[in-house]
């Protein structure tokens, strides 16, 4: 079961350290982890996905990050409507005569295209992980030469959703 | 590195004028003269040297182990019976990394403890410098929090801080990680009165409704039973435990740790559950309809087999740290709160006592058929009669301290504590090598009061050369050695588990402790014929200073009851001869 959680966190030495040693410690199985300043430079936001065997899993990872003290606040936002993006480069085998084809390709997607050279040019799409994984799939058969991706970065919408199920006994 | 690490040479002249400008060292002494620290165990070493000077110039009251180790098992020791935090303080590198077990342990057992390690200085931090370890991320996992100090101006904040931390909430270790630099750089003492935390708030007063369904739960039960941890001792709950099952007629069982929350000899009392645990209590919480477990974290020793455990209870869990509520055992009413507080909350609904008169008939009636039992012959001293005399001999007014293993659990099954904070013991750990030092730091939280050290002939070598700090000071805690040659419950576990198959467990030499205390000038006995022990005991219970015995035990004998490995609570093996 896949879960975003978006955490703010201090922003001091070792904190990313501190996490990601908690995960593992706890065999969490992590998918990604994003860290970035917040508007407020003393804070980090962190988005976790995990994928978790249960709720009670997922009720133990939010409480141990809960329970450091370099951490404000946890919130699981995967049934919340959020807003979730990941960035991709795509470096991808193209010639004179495959460019094009790529360019319309990658046009519904509105990926741009940032770099040409004489073998290959290289994409850059943001969006969801269905939309990424999308547009990966399509580009493969040109012949995938590098590909980084960053995890997911989440927020939440700022409409409300209208029910709130609350799978987990967070207590506080 | 911070450019406001400046070095002595710029320390101001004017410093006597209450600007307070201090060095790094001074600070930290100061800070811990704020929180009214008044005992240090530590050892020097070349990056804490700077502190070191300014405790010589101080002249606070130090002690100087033999090793780390016996530094902070000693810290330990006396932050389990004074409820104050322990302080200790180490070098960098072999002198921090010498204190990790310590740490680990004040970790699971929830000790307040303050760990104080020097640092090479913050320029050559990284490059591998001589006595250069990455303590911070050694022991990020084992404690509640640690920190680098980079800044000297951070020192009050992060003192503060740190005592904090360490002593509300489940309390643990907070470790500071000390440059040399920073300690000698000069800075400005100003001590904050309050911390700002926005990460850290714990939750002390437990949720009303919470509490309220507690009390139905009670009023509905027919058979429940009160589990109560060190998280009653910690939270200073004693009175607030004995006063609400005494008033709602529950039957209390304790785990290890929690040893001493409940009186060991109250007609309630079930005994310790467990592994090693009393039949009576263990079949309490099979057969419960309702297990309310305050300030216990649900171990797998106190457990057994999850798959198991207390299958007909609903369960409530009163727990100050919320991720141990539903951690290992699904709970159905969880609180939130500090134990005295839940407790103080559930007499203040003042609900009318429930007649369990036919529960506690049937409970009666398995302390009655299955007592501790053990075969006494006569030619050797039998481990459980000798527990059993030094609770007599002590009349159970002591301050015990053990290791790990068979001595352990026959000094939880036999000393039947009844007040708190006389018990310390390495119960989540489970480390060797703990009592002797512990009991050394026990005897500085209680000056007055018998310590006596039950600990293994393996557990004593691993830390034995603290025997210098009872010589230096005359210090007269009681080593009580249950000298059974051989590391008794790994014996036992291959004994029953490994069949027979004594691989590296037993010690076909051992040293001559007599000759071992002589060279410390303690005194000394050695008893092996059970007729001598008690007399032998009596009289070195009257010496003034330290005393050493060397009990020899019956070698092979086994620590029953026991839930094998894998099994329930309904599953007690030798719980008859």
């Amino acid at each position: 079961m896949k879960r975003t959680i978006s955490a703010t966190v201090n922003n001091s030495t070792g904190v990313l350290n501190r996490i990601t040693g908690l995960f593992s410690r706890r065999q969490f199985n992590i998918e990604s982890i994003t860290v970035g300043m917040t508007e407020n430079p003393e804070i980090s936001r962190m988005t976790f996905v995990v994928n978790v065997d249960s709720y009670r899993g997922l009720d133990q990872v939010i409480k141990q990050l809960n329970k450091q003290v370099d951490v404000l606040k946890v919130r699981d936002i995967s049934d919340e409507t959020i807003v979730a993006r990941e960035l991709v480069l795509i470096r991808v085998v193209a010639t004179p005569q495959t460019r094009g084809e790529i360019e319309t390709l990658a046009r519904p997607f509105r990926a741009s295209i940032i770099d040409v050279g004489r073998e290959s040019m290289t994409l850059q799409v943001t969006g969801d992980h269905q939309k990424v994984e999308a547009l990966i799939d399509l580009i493969k058969p040109y012949g995938l030469k590098e590909l980084a991706r960053t995890g997911t970065t989440a927020l939440k919408r700022s409409s409300k959703q209208q029910s709130q199920d609350l799978h987990y006994s967070f207590i506080q | 590195m911070g450019t406001s690490v400046r070095t002595q040479a710029e320390k101001p002249a004017n410093e006597e004028q209450q600007t307070q400008k201090l060095n790094g060292s001074q600070i930290v002494l100061r800070a811990l003269a704020e929180e009214n620290v008044d005992i240090i165990f530590g050892y020097p070493g070349g990056a804490i040297l700077p502190t070191y000077d300014e405790i010589y110039k101080m002249g606070i009251h130090h002690i100087l182990a033999r090793h780390e180790q016996g530094a902070i098992h000693a810290a330990e020791g006396y932050a389990r019976v004074s409820g104050k935090p322990g302080v200790c303080v180490v070098t960098s590198g072999p002198g921090a990394t010498n204190v990790v077990t310590g740490i680990a342990d004040a970790m699971i057992d929830s000790l307040p403890m303050i760990v104080i390690t020097g640092q090479v200085a913050t320029n050559v931090i990284g490059t591998d410098a001589f006595q250069e370890a990455d303590v911070v991320g050694v022991t990020m996992p084992i404690t509640k929090h640690n920190i680098q100090l980079r800044d000297v101006n951070d020192i009050p904040r992060v003192m503060k801080e740190a005592f904090h931390i360490a002593t509300t909430g489940r309390p643990g270790p907070v470790l500071i990680d000390l440059p040399k630099d920073v300690s000698m750089a000069i800075g400005e003492f100003k001590y904050p009165k309050t911390v700002h935390m926005p990460g850290y708030q714990p939750t002390v007063q437990p949720n009303r409704l919470q509490i309220k369904k507690v009390a139905n739960a009670i009023e509905r039960a027919k058979k429940p039973v009160i589990l109560a941890g060190a998280g009653v001792l910690h939270a200073d709950g004693a009175d607030e435990l004995f006063e609400y099952a005494t008033k709602q007629q529950i039957p209390v069982t304790n785990t290890l740790l929690g040893l001493g929350s409940f009186p060991g000899n109250h007609p309630l009392f079930l005994g310790m559950a467990g592994m090693h645990g009393l039949y009576a209590a263990n079949m309490a919480l099979h057969e419960c309809d309702l297990l309310i477990n305050v300030g216990a974290r649900f171990d797998d020793r106190v457990t057994g087999s999850l798959s198991h455990f207390a299958p007909e209870a609903e369960v409530v869990h009163i727990d100050v740290d919320p991720a141990e509520i539903g951690k290992n055992v699904e709970t159905a009413i969880p609180v939130v709160g500090d134990a005295k507080e839940a407790l103080k909350n559930l007499l203040a609904l003042d609900k009318a006592p429930v007649p369990y008169d036919e529960w506690h008939q049937h409970l009666r009636h398995y302390s009655d058929e299955y007592p501790l039992w053990y075969n006494d012959d006569g030619k050797t001293i039998k481990p459980q009669a000798l527990l059993d005399m030094v609770y007599e001999e002590t009349k159970g007014e002591a301050v015990v301290t053990t290791d790990v293993g068979q001595h352990q659990m026959w000094a939880a099954q036999y000393y039947r504590f009844a007040n708190p904070h006389r018990w310390v013991t390495s119960g989540g750990l489970g480390t060797m090598g703990f009592g002797f030092p512990a009991a050394i730091g026990a005897q500085f939280a209680e000056p007055n009061r018998d310590v006596v050290a039950i600990i293994g002939d393996a557990g004593f070598q691993m830390t034995m050369q603290e025997m210098s700090i009872l010589q230096e000071l005359n210090l007269p805690v009681k080593i009580v050695i249950v000298n059974n040659a051989s590391l008794g419950m790994v014996r036992q576990w291959q004994e029953l588990f490994y069949e027979e198959r004594y691989s590296h467990s037993l010690f076909p030499i051992q040293p001559d402790f007599l000759k071992l205390a002589e060279a410390y000038n303690i005194k000394a006995y050695k008893i092996e014929d059970p007729s001598e022990a008690r007399t032998t005991f009596q009289k070195g219970l009257k010496e003034d200073g330290p005393v050493l015995f060397d009990f020899r035990v019956t070698a092979d004998e086994n620590c029953y009851p026991m839930i094998a490995p894998g099994k329930g609570h309904h599953e007690m093996e030798g719980i008859r001869p």
